[in-house]
């Protein structure tokens, strides 16, 4: 077995047997990116040097403990991780995949990134996503696309490409993304890897660039749910820095990770299998469901009857948000900043208009119009009430169910440049997503087969809070069928 | 095309009025893109309008905290000069910006 191919699981018990290295194993892993990224391009930014300081610190943190056991050592030491281009990492770039903050380097660390390597992770570099995590596909990263590492023609999903390409191509062991509307669920989805939506407020936001404040969710990509646990378990924990961090002790999620199943209560809302949706997908998630149920899970239907609502009220709160949190971006404190202009409103003007891509302003200009006077109450607060009722539904199904289990997305990878002309179409690729981040719920995709050799999602939605009954069920099929154990060739 | 599609189209002055409330110096060409494009997302999120939410509150965050409050406590911040790196211009420590007034 390759060092690159492992597991943090894997790696972890590797290391603490001493059968390998912390800087062997970041070096497998930049020789792989080095290998393979100029065909996948995952990776904004890889920082080689940094990592393999990081990586001998892990070794000495792993003989010290090999000297005092007592000292117990933190699961993600020496573990090689790739993290988005939307959280902020002192000291190298940051540019949210936007010309606009081309030159940013923030001057202070995420506080996940904090606890990751206060647990000793390894930070490789930084992944592409869309611009300022506003995609589907990763094509509006101002750099360049992403390609999936299953089929190199075919879009990685997005907005969280390139770190759910990252863990196909075993380019890194986990990785961090962002989560607005089912920007970390959809690629794991296209990507054939493990993705998991904590719920809104389990993980700090502090330092993840803001998109829409009130649906965004950092969260972990995995090559397997044993991997999503143990990061999850890094990241989750109350942040003062974060407004909406929420004060509830963690749960040990490695005690969720138990193949049993029996009992537990599965609905299956019938509004997440519509037409249009490709048969193939449908045909993979139904077998999914069947396998639940021979496994001892209680399946039965369950309605989300304001389920078709959730995307147009969702393409109007978060760009609503959007506008206001981009407001920010004038070229005086940082970013761009267009060298040519005549006063202080052509210098905003320009600036913008150089700095954004065509997505970006999209969605600037769709909440500007949300927000503006005369449509407020039509559009933001008319999006805002519905949401309510999309919460509802999700509050009445988990009064009844443990978890809920539906496709991650309509159809599997699409062709690179096939959805870029047709917003509302690239838009309609997270029609199954978004719902979750509108009621603030977790939720996992992980894969559940194959359609024309390009892998199929499984979304698994837990009520708030409820991160263990998602983890368990999802690990329960994962070891019954071992989807995840397929890999791309490259 | 029904009235209500009819009136959900953005005029190309409703397009240069949004721009402008934006900051965002669209081309011609963006402008004419965006309403087109806009216009057939608004028109798609007209269905909104079917629901009756005269009695539903509306939910602007899904967590039942308000009014977070930071300790008053005197801490240490960024230092001055590690935030300026990132300015684009700068001055006697100072973000340097344009003249508001005349």
């Amino acid at each position: 077995m390759k060092l690159y191919e492992l597991t943090i699981h894997e790696a972890q018990e590797l290391l603490r047997k001493g059968e390998i290295s912390a800087v062997e194993l970041t070096q497998a892993v930049i020789d792989r990116i080095v290998e393979v990224d100029n065909q996948v391009k995952a990776y904004l930014t890889v920082t080689p040097e940094s990592a393999l300081d990081q990586a001998q610190e892990a070794d000495d943190r792993i003989a010290a403990w090999r000297k005092n056991p007592a000292n117990p050592l933190d699961p993600l030491t020496g573990i090689p991780l790739a993290i988005k281009d939307v959280i902020c990492t002192a000291g190298v770039p940051t540019t949210c995949g936007s010309r606009i903050l081309e030159n940013f380097i923030p001057p202070y660390n995420a506080t996940v990134i904090e606890r990751l390597r206060r647990q000793g992770a390894v930070i490789l570099g930084k992944t592409n996503p869309d611009e300022f995590a506003m995609g589907s596909s990763t094509e509006n990263s101002a750099y360049f696309p992403t390609h999936n590492p299953w089929d190199l023609s075919r879009v990685p999903g997005g907005s969280s490409g390139g770190s759910a390409a990252a863990i196909a191509a075993d380019e890194c062991l986990g990785a961090l993304g962002s989560d607005t509307g089912g920007s970390v669920r959809q690629p794991a989805a296209l990507c054939g890897v493990a993705g998991l939506k904590p719920t809104y407020g389990r993980v700090s936001r502090y330092g993840l660039v803001a998109f829409a404040s009130s649906l965004d969710q950092i969260g972990p990509f995995g090559k397997d749910v044993t991997d999503c646990a143990i990061m999850l378990q890094a990241l989750a924990h109350y942040d003062p820095c974060d407004s909406t961090s929420v004060d509830v002790p963690a749960p040990n999620y490695a005690q969720a990770l138990v193949p049993d199943i029996r009992g537990m209560r599965v609905g299956v809302p019938s509004e997440y299998f519509v037409e249009g949706m490709q048969p193939a997908v449908e045909t993979a998630v139904r077998a999914a469901i069947e396998k639940m149920a021979d496994l001892g899970a209680e399946v039965d239907e369950v309605s989300l009857p304001h389920t078709e609502y959730s995307l147009p009220a969702y393409y109007l709160i978060a760009p609503a948000e959007a506008s206001a949190n981009l407001a920010r971006y004038d070229g005086v404190k940082y970013g761009y900043a267009h060298p040519h202009v005549e006063d202080v409103w052509d210098a905003y003007r320009q600036t913008r208009q150089k700095g954004f891509g065509p997505e970006v302003k999209r969605r600037i200009m769709l909440g500007t119009y949300a927000l503006s006077a005369g449509y407020y109450d039509a559009y933001y607060l008319k999006a805002q009430k519905v949401r309510t009722l999309i919460k509802r539904d999700f509050d009445q199904a988990f009064s009844k169910f443990d978890v809920l289990v539906a496709p991650t997305s309509p159809t599997v990878a699409f062709k690179i440049g096939e959805k870029v002309n047709d917003p509302l179409q690239m838009y309609l690729s997270d029609v199954f997503t978004l719902s979750l981040n509108l009621a603030g719920i977790c939720g996992i995709s992980i894969p559940c087969g194959f359609a024309d050799g390009l892998p199929v999602g499984l979304q698994i939605m837990g009520d708030a809070f409820a991160e263990e009954a998602v983890l368990r069920l999802a690990y329960a099929y994962e070891q019954a069928t071992g989807w995840h154990k397929r890999k791309p060739v490259l | 095309m029904d009235k209500r599609s009819q009136e959900t189209k953005l005029s190309r002055v409703e397009v240069e009025h949004i721009a402008e409330l934006a900051k965002l110096s669209l081309t011609d060409a963006e402008k004419e893109r965006f309403r087109e494009q806009l216009s057939a997302i608004l028109e798609y999120a007209e269905m909104l309008q079917r629901l009756d939410t005269e009695a539903i509150p509306p939910t602007a965050t899904v967590l039942p905290l308000r009014n977070v409050m930071a300790a008053d406590e005197v801490r240490p911040s960024f230092a001055r000069e590690d935030v300026l790196a990132n300015a684009p211009e700068a001055e006697d420590g100072c973000f340097k910006v344009r003249a508001i007034l005349e």
